[in-house]
């Protein structure tokens, strides 16, 4: 067994802790400033305070959330400089652009807004306020957008031509890096997942206090906003997922056939629920398999051929040079079921939980209930689920916040250990990319930091989070029902507490 | 002048605007402990920046991203080669972000002053090390015929550098109590203005050091001019910090950290990072820039993005131009 390092392997395993960590609140960002966003919407327009309630309660755990998700991505913005110096002088020409297009366009709406919004209660007009979450809103999207057209060049690396004087790769054509379709699909998809996310942190929350029968009214609401959007989200996923993987068949061929473990290409290929393959041998030992499906995956046919990793491997071989194009098969074979299990999960238990507390015009007189009340899980005709069967699915609920956030990650590792031994998919090797003058000390020191402080903020923002989903939403003050009618706020009173302070 | 030279002004701008925005900020949160005398004080100082804070820190992504799609060699040979000062600086940015979301957010006493103690070495730390940075990009740094940072940790801890990081410090606070002269009411007003005679005086020498130095070792007429200029700012400060002028304290203050990076930017020029060990491998505005095609793209960018950015961070300090004091913070949680 060898136990020397590749040069690599540091800087690899730190990127993957920091990313994966990050990318647990980003998609839960996205999706709660939109909701939170969509709720106060709903307050201005309808004047109901519970919809206020519900903005401040889902509001205060979003922004606890998203200081996670911005400080970590400072990290991010760094981190190819420090760890990849070699990959930034090779495509710094292409990959900077939609770097400094996320900070000077997303990064600047988001900070400076979400400033405005936090303190902004009693200095902002309601319908200015308002704006001001919906920038938000936008900032992450847009900021999402660029970064994945980013990464989406090194899946698939597009409008750009090798300058070989300069041993570099530049840019030709921005236009078409941010408009490809490997940035579409992998932007629908991770939109969708990330409101797939939002919406079943929402679903679980707003079960764990209907199960209690507390902040009924409140949680009512939020429960039926999560479902719809767990059950929208979750197909838009399983949508956008189906073209992802497809155009991912013809873009990368090998990351595809390693996640099926498809070892050699055939036709009617198959989708395995469980296989077990020894990597040295190129062959599966143990395999549990539905015929067609694989192939339907990638071609929308249940008979077309569908290429293996050996012949995908000897392919790459004969046009990049001798040496083994495979990445980690058990890994991309997991991570791909794991991704696709959790994320089908979450949107399964949706769908069940707006049917199981569908409205009340689909009810007997005798299971409707009143706006204050919880509602009867009603899975058939005229009979509410029994006791026990109803508290498992609460239990259920509240246990799927976690499914997508999981998903989400796998879905990464996926992704990006697929795409190995490449850090961009034909072109530059990932063993090429690293910082040769920055030695191993000095990556497994950050590394070791990085993961250190992480895991204590990981139990920080955890305990913090649970504190205030108990804490449940807060009532409403005089200040809150009477906004300021003229920016800047409030002047007669000069003494007047703030409405919001750190 | 060819793009990318423009490029290289506007990575000096999205400097300056860093250090004169989260300048004022890192001394906010230094003087959390140099000048607040109890709780709600230090609460005050927090946020009179407590709702820009952020959109101050983007400017330093700004810069990042910028300088890795104008000049990618740069970007990677700065960020390589400054390893652990930049590992440093990261979790002190990290853990400030966290501390001022996360403090007022329970009320136990330990909690509320671990994140306060937090504040003020966060804030500290960076202060004095994007000085310690620029004062080794100025000076020129080991850089071998590759490219590569090819020196050690503590070739970074020269005098010129280490001097450099004590102005910043000095400066960013000087800046941050003028800043809060300018933005509370109340006592702590009157002993902001006090800190900040002694605080500029200090300043005032340590910068005319490190400028003079700088003016000597790599210096031309062009950066002459900015010395002077940042030199006179300063005094000028002081001087209207001493007649209570806070506004153009504030405003002068913030000039002396222009000119000051102008300074530094117009001695680097026509490098972006010269070699101490050979001239022919420095990094200049020509070898480590992009492609014509990308800095076009990254122009066009930056010309309708900046001014869009200026005006609505400007509106937030408009919306939030109250001055606060002890009375305006209310006691409970949040």
């Amino acid at each position: 067994m060898n136990l020397a390092l590749a040069p690599e392997t540091l800087a690899r395993w730190q990127f993957g802790i920091t990313t994966v960590y990050h990318f647990l609140f980003v998609p839960l960002t996205i999706s709660l400033a939109a909701l939170t966003a969509g709720l106060q919407t709903a307050w201005v327009r309808t004047e109901k305070e519970k919809y206020l309630r519900a903005t401040k309660f889902w509001g205060k755990l979003f922004l606890i959330n998203i200081a996670m998700g911005v400080v970590t991505g400072i990290v991010q913005e760094f981190q190819f400089g420090m760890n990849w110096s070699d990959y930034s002088r090779f495509v710094g020409d292409i990959f900077g652009a939609p770097l400094a297009f996320e900070a000077l366009i997303a990064f600047f709406f988001e900070s400076t807004f979400i400033g405005l919004w936090i303190f902004g209660w009693d200095k902002l007009p309601k319908k200015i306020h308002l704006a001001c979450i919906w920038m938000v809103s936008i900032g992450t999207i847009l900021s999402a957008y660029f970064i994945l057209a980013a990464n989406s060049w090194m899946q698939h690396p597009v409008g750009y031509k090798i300058n070989k004087a300069k041993g570099r790769a530049e840019l030709t054509d921005f236009w078409h890096v941010l408009t490809q379709n490997t940035a579409l699909a992998q932007a629908f998809h991770t939109l969708s997942a990330s409101f797939l996310t939002g919406g079943a942190f929402m679903v679980g929350i707003a079960a764990f206090h209907l199960f209690r029968k507390k902040h009924v009214s409140v949680m009512k609401s939020s429960l039926r906003l999560g479902l719809v959007t767990v059950v929208i989200a979750g197909m838009l996923t399983a949508i956008s997922g189906d073209t992802l993987g497809k155009v991912m068949f013809k873009q990368q061929p090998m990351k595809m056939a390693a996640a099926e473990a498809l070892w050699d290409g055939q036709d009617s290929a198959p989708f395995s629920i469980f296989a077990y393959g020894d990597v040295s041998k190129g062959h599966n030992t143990v395999e549990l398999s539905v015929p067609g499906i694989l192939s339907f995956l990638a071609d929308d046919d249940f008979n077309s051929y569908v290429p293996g990793i050996n012949d995908t491997n000897k392919a790459e071989q004969q046009k990049y040079g001798p040496g083994d194009y495979r990445p980690n098969i058990p890994v991309a074979f997991w991570a791909f079921r794991w991704m696709i299990g959790f994320g089908m999960a979450s949107f399964a238990i949706g769908i069940l939980g707006l049917w199981l507390t569908r409205k009340k015009f689909m009810l007997p007189q005798h299971l409707r209930v009143g706006d204050d009340e919880v509602p009867h899980l009603v899975l058939f005709r005229n009979k509410a689920l029994s006791p026990k069967l109803g508290r498992l699915y609460w239990l259920v609920a509240i246990w799927t916040l976690g499914f997508p956030l999981i998903a989400n990650s796998w879905g990464w590792i996926f992704t990006e250990m697929g795409r190995q031994p490449w850090v961009v998919y034909g072109v530059l090797q990932t063993r090429h990319a690293v910082s040769p003058g920055v030695s191993q000390a000095e990556v497994l020191t950050s590394m070791i930091t990085f993961t250190a402080l992480y895991a204590v903020l990981a139990v920080v923002e955890v305990k913090l989070m649970v504190k205030y989903v108990k804490a449940g939403p807060p009532e409403l003050t005089e200040a809150d029902l009477n906004p300021p009618t003229k920016i800047g706020g409030d002047t007669r009173d000069a003494d007047k507490p703030m409405a919001f302070s750190y | 002048m060819e793009l990318h030279d423009v490029w290289f002004v506007l990575i000096a701008v999205l400097w300056t605007g860093y250090f004169f925005l989260e300048g004022f900020d890192f001394g906010v949160g230094i003087l959390t402990k140099l000048l607040a005398r109890d709780r709600p004080e230090k609460r005050v100082l927090i946020n009179t920046i407590g709702p820009v804070w952020d959109g101050n820190e983007v400017w330093l992504l700004t810069a990042g991203g910028a300088t890795f799609a104008a000049f990618p060699e740069w970007y990677a040979t700065l960020f390589s080669g400054f390893y652990l000062p930049l590992l440093i600086i990261l979790v002190c940015l990290i853990v400030r972000g966290v501390a001022f979301e996360y403090r007022a957010k329970r009320p136990e006493e330990n909690w509320q002053r671990n994140w306060e103690t937090a504040i003020f070495w966060t804030s500290l730390i960076p202060a004095f090390l994007w000085g310690v940075a620029f004062g080794n990009i100025v000076r020129g740094v080991k850089i071998d015929k590759n490219l590569e940072y090819v020196g050690t940790f503590w070739d970074l801890l020269n005098p010129y550098a280490l001097l450099g990081g004590l102005v910043t410090l000095t400066l960013f606070t000087f800046h941050g109590a003028v800043f809060t002269a300018l933005k509370t009411v109340g006592d702590i007003r009157v002993r902001a203005r006090a800190l900040a005679t002694k605080v500029g005086l200090l300043t005032a020498v340590l910068a005319l050091v490190f400028l003079l130095w700088t003016q000597v070792d790599s210096g031309d007429g062009k950066s002459l001019v900015a010395l002077i200029v940042a030199v006179a700012a300063l005094v000028a400060a002081l001087a209207a910090n001493q007649a209570g002028r806070e506004g153009w304290s504030f405003a002068l203050s913030g000039v002396t950290i222009v000119a000051a990076v102008a300074m530094l930017f117009l001695s680097l020029f026509p490098n972006v990072m010269p070699s101490s060990l050979n001239e022919d491998w420095s990094l200049t505005v020509t070898n480590a820039s992009s492609s014509a095609y990308t800095l076009k793209i990254m122009t066009w960018l930056a010309a309708i993005a900046t001014p869009l950015v200026l005006l609505y961070q400007g509106w937030t300090y408009w919306v939030f131009r109250k001055r606060i004091g002890t009375q305006h913070i209310a006691e409970s949680v949040h």
